[in-house]
């Protein structure tokens, strides 16, 4: 068996599981100033609060495990995103200590509240870049990047930033549907019913610019067989978020979450088509970034015991912490 | 200065600011879970409440420390790729397996129990709960162990091969790149070291609500507690120092050179210098006060030993020795401090004045922030003592910097150290003025100290299994 791929297929689902469960903490975060102040900013906090350290755990594992199973693409990626993801290191200081430091200073809690929403403001925006600027392209030379200081920046990757942040906000939002009641529970419908549209149109916007980036992504789409998933996509996309629109206006109050998370399961599907077998899109692939097989094995025999355990002990923690959340904590 | 000296003198700066930051948590919340095991453990052994309240106040300051660890974290593993991005491709596949490792054996374990363990006690039961904290408390050690073995394997490579692009490859097995000759020493030397940061901590907030007449028993338990540890840790430290040195003359016989302040070979007999000013120019040191024939004695257990100097170093492969020299000497100036503090608390203890003798209290309190600096002081020996090279013998440290220029490196500097003294500096504040207060019986949850009205998990009406009382106050509600 081809380990390359199968560490392809492990970071994917590290990178996945990231955007998925930091996505929806973030998310909170960015929504965070249209809570009143007072309980319904404490209920919000406390439906994340016992669960983020182990969503981040997520960034980690896809940082170090690119490093480690294609040291190469760590090495070209991340010098070529120097300033968003500089950005997005600081953005997740300030609203990683939030969590702690707004309960102990409540003379300065508005300003830890101002930093838990501008640094994960300021995350979801880097990371939305990130993905940007890697799907339009970067300078490699050799084995290094080449490109200049501001090449990350274009308007396209502000159109993924801004469209990471909108999807964050509406994961957020349609989370706190299902974890509070009560008045935050109703402002989080409204949110969340007033995200949607324009999430579906953001990625709609990145869906139909993407494949007139570069040639390859042109050829992914409208070529045979790709044009089997050009076709079946939108139509997925739409019954998926028709699910989620009507989760919002009637359904249970899990639906609107479960059918954002099948929104984002199908652009990242979408990423998929779009880069696979390349980790920098269109100058190398993964063969060419990869570790030498013994590194691979070594920690494949480590991946494919623990993260199922991982997996497990996670859902045991959010099931300790299951239920609806008042601004009183968990019953 | 070349501009791309500047740069590479930058990112240098940068991640010794970053890892420096970092490593200040770690060496405190390694010592602080273990010492938060300990103390659930006594509790649900004798039952006696002043055990739990222990915990409860400790645990608040732990859940600060702790989150501050945990973004300055993240920010190190991005900082090998953005500052260091030769280096990344190069050494990747050797030690990035070590790295991804130590994210899933440890950063999950710690993450995943981590918010039962602040919030969970009413939610899972005594037993379960005590489960969760001792996996955060392995988590934290594992941790140490994966990092450590990364880094010894920087200082002492063993075990690769170079490929046809330049990558260091694995050639032997794993064990023997995990097990590598420094990491042993390097493991036992920062665990310890963590473990005495923790005790001075805890015995210098004792020490402080002592000499504030606050000898309730929690105050004279913690204290007592941490003194123990001093008394017993600060003796293995200073022994198990001596034999990473040991270590060290063996396989960076440079970094020694250094730390001793040997420009010159010394064919019979070195002495032990134990202050001066070295002049790395003029490869002489000013001023030195030294013992004869010592240095040889502890190196080689010979007093007539002969001992190579930085002369037989080329130039352009010598640390450099005024840092090294000066960071050494303070480490284990700490060290001995630490030896002495846990002296005199046995003396103390002896004379049944533990808790009624303010000048020792006095010293106790000086040395809380004590292991701090030694921990800084001796990653800076060990750290600038493989100067010029990250991968010893093998790459510079020029050679493995990421191809960022002067404005992308400074920029991120300036913001790093911005964030870092506002954000850490907010925190600290915050954990001394947890400190400030006594422990007391019915200390609160992490969830809801006073401050914390609308706590994160507690403040259920009624306590499910009698765990812990209701707080008699419920003050500062918004
Ligand atoms: C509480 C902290 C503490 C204390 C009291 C000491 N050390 Fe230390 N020392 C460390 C904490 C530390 C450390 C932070 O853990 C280092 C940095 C890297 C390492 O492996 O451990 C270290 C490194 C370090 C090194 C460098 C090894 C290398 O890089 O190859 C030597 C030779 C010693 N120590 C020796 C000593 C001696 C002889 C001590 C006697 C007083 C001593 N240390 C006290
Ligand atoms: C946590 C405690 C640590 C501290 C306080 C520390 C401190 C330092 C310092 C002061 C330097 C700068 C040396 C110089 O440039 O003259 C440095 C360099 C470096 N350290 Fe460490 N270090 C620590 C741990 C580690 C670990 C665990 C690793 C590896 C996993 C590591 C990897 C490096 C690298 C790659 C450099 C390269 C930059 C350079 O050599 O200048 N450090 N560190
Ligand atoms: C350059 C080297 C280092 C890197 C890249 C690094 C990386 C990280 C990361 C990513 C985290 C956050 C984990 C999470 O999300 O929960 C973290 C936390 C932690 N690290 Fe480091 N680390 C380094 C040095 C060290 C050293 C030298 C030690 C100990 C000897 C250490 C011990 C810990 C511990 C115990 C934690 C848990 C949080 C805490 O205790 O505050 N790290 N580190």
């Amino acid at each position: 068996m081809d380990l390359t791929i199968v560490w392809a297929v492990i970071i994917a689902f590290a990178v996945a599981m990231y955007v998925v469960m930091d996505g929806f903490d973030l998310g909170i975060g960015i929504l965070f100033p249209g809570f009143t102040v007072g309980k319904e900013r404490d209920q919000a906090m406390n439906a994340i609060a016992p669960v983020w350290d182990g969503n981040e755990t997520w960034l980690v594992l896809g940082g170090g495990g690119l490093m480690a199973a294609f040291p190469l693409a760590y090495a070209i990626i991340l010098p070529a995103l120097y300033a968003p993801l500089t950005a997005m290191l600081l953005g997740l200081v300030f609203r990683g200590v939030a969590f702690e430091f707004r309960w102990r200073d409540p003379a300065h809690r508005r300003w830890w509240d101002a930093g838990f929403c501008g640094g994960s403001l300021l995350a979801a925006f880097a990371q939305g870049i990130t993905l940007g600027a890697l799907l339009q392209g970067i300078h490699v030379d050799g084995r290094a990047y080449a490109g200049g200081w501001w090449d990350w920046l274009t308007p396209f990757s502000l159109l993924t930033g801004l469209s990471l942040v909108v999807a964050y906000a509406a994961l957020g939002a349609s989370w706190l549907v299902w974890k509070t009641e009560g008045r935050l529970h109703d402002d989080a419908r409204r949110f969340a019913s007033a995200l949607l549209p324009v999430f579906l149109l953001l990625t709609a916007a990145v869906s139909l610019a993407t494949p007139f980036l570069e040639g390859q992504y042109y050829q992914r789409w409208f070529e045979w067989p790709g044009l089997i998933f050009t076709l079946l996509m939108p139509i997925a996309y739409c019954l998926t978020a028709l699910l989620a629109w009507h989760g919002i206006r009637r359904g249970t109050d899990a639906t609107p979450f479960l059918a954002t998370l099948g929104l984002f399961a199908l652009t990242l599907v979408g990423l998929g088509i779009s880069i696979w077998p390349d980790v920098i899109p269109g100058r190398v692939d993964i063969w060419q970034a990869a570790a030498p097989e013994k590194s691979q094995a070594f920690m494949l025999v480590g991946a494919a015991i623990l993260v199922p355990v991982i997996l497990a002990y996670t859902a045991w923690s959010y099931w300790v912490f299951r239920g609806k959340v008042d601004e009183e904590g968990y019953h | 200065m070349a501009d791309s000296e500047l740069a590479l003198l930058l990112a240098r700066i940068q991640f010794a600011f970053t890892v420096s930051f970092h490593f200040i948590f770690p060496a405190f919340s390694i010592g602080l879970a273990s010492y938060l095991a300990v103390l659930e453990a006594l509790w649900l052994k004798t039952g006696e409440s002043r055990y739990l309240d222990l915990f409860k106040y400790w645990l608040k300051i732990f859940a600060i420390a702790f989150g501050m660890g945990v973004v300055s974290g993240i920010v190190m593993s991005y900082q090998f790729g953005t500052n260091w991005s030769v280096f990344s491709d190069k050494a990747g596949p050797v030690i990035g397996p070590l790295m991804a490792y130590e994210v899933l054996t440890a950063f999950f374990l710690e993450a995943g129990f981590l918010g039962v363990m602040l919030f969970g006690m009413n939610k899972v039961g005594k037993g379960l709960h005590f489960a969760a904290t001792l996996m955060v408390a392995v988590g934290t050690f594992i941790s140490a162990f994966w990092i450590l073995s990364v880094n010894s394997w920087m200082h002492t490579p063993v075990g690769w091969a170079m490929n046809d692009v330049g990558q260091f490859v694995p050639e032997a097995g794993w064990w023997e790149i995990v097990f590598n000759p420094s990491f042993p020493y390097r493991l036992v030397h920062t665990v310890i070291a963590a473990y005495l940061t923790t005790a001075l901590v805890v015995g210098g907030v004792g020490a402080w609500h002592l000499l504030k007449g606050r000898a309730s028993p929690h105050v004279r338990t913690m204290f007592s507690m941490a003194m123990w540890m001093a008394a017993i840790v600060a003796p293995v430290q200073i022994f198990v120092g001596d034999l990473h040195g040991l270590n060290t003359l063996e396989h960076q016989p440079a970094k020694v050179m250094a730390m001793e302040g040997h420009f010159q070979s010394h064919p019979d007999g070195a002495p032990l210098i134990l202050f001066g000013i070295p002049d790395s120019e003029a490869e002489t040191v000013h001023a030195a006060i030294e013992i004869p024939k010592l240095s040889s004695l502890i190196l080689k257990h010979d007093l007539n030993a002969p001992l190579d100097g930085l002369d037989t170093i080329a130039r352009e492969d010598r640390p450099p020795v005024g840092i090294v020299f000066w960071s050494f000497r303070i480490m284990v100036g700490m060290g001995m401090l630490m030896l002495l503090l846990g002296l005199w608390s046995l003396v103390a203890r002896v004379r049944k004045r533990l808790y009624d003798w303010p000048l020792l209290h006095r010293f106790a309190l000086l040395m809380g922030p004590a292991g701090f600096v030694a921990v800084l002081a001796g990653w800076v020996t060990t750290e600038v003592g493989r100067q010029p090279w990250v991968i010893y013998g093998l790459l510079r440290t020029k050679d493995a910097v990421a191809p960022i220029g002067v404005p992308g490196v400074a920029g991120s500097l300036a913001a790093f150290v911005v964030t870092y003294f506002l954000v850490f500096g907010a925190g600290t504040i915050y954990i001394l003025k947890l400190m400030a207060k006594p422990p007391h019986p019915n200390e609160e949850d992490v969830a809801d100290a006073p401050i914390r009205t609308a706590g994160i998990t507690p403040a259920q009406a009624l306590d499910r299994d009698g765990i812990h009382p209701r707080p008699d106050k419920q003050e500062g509600a918004e």
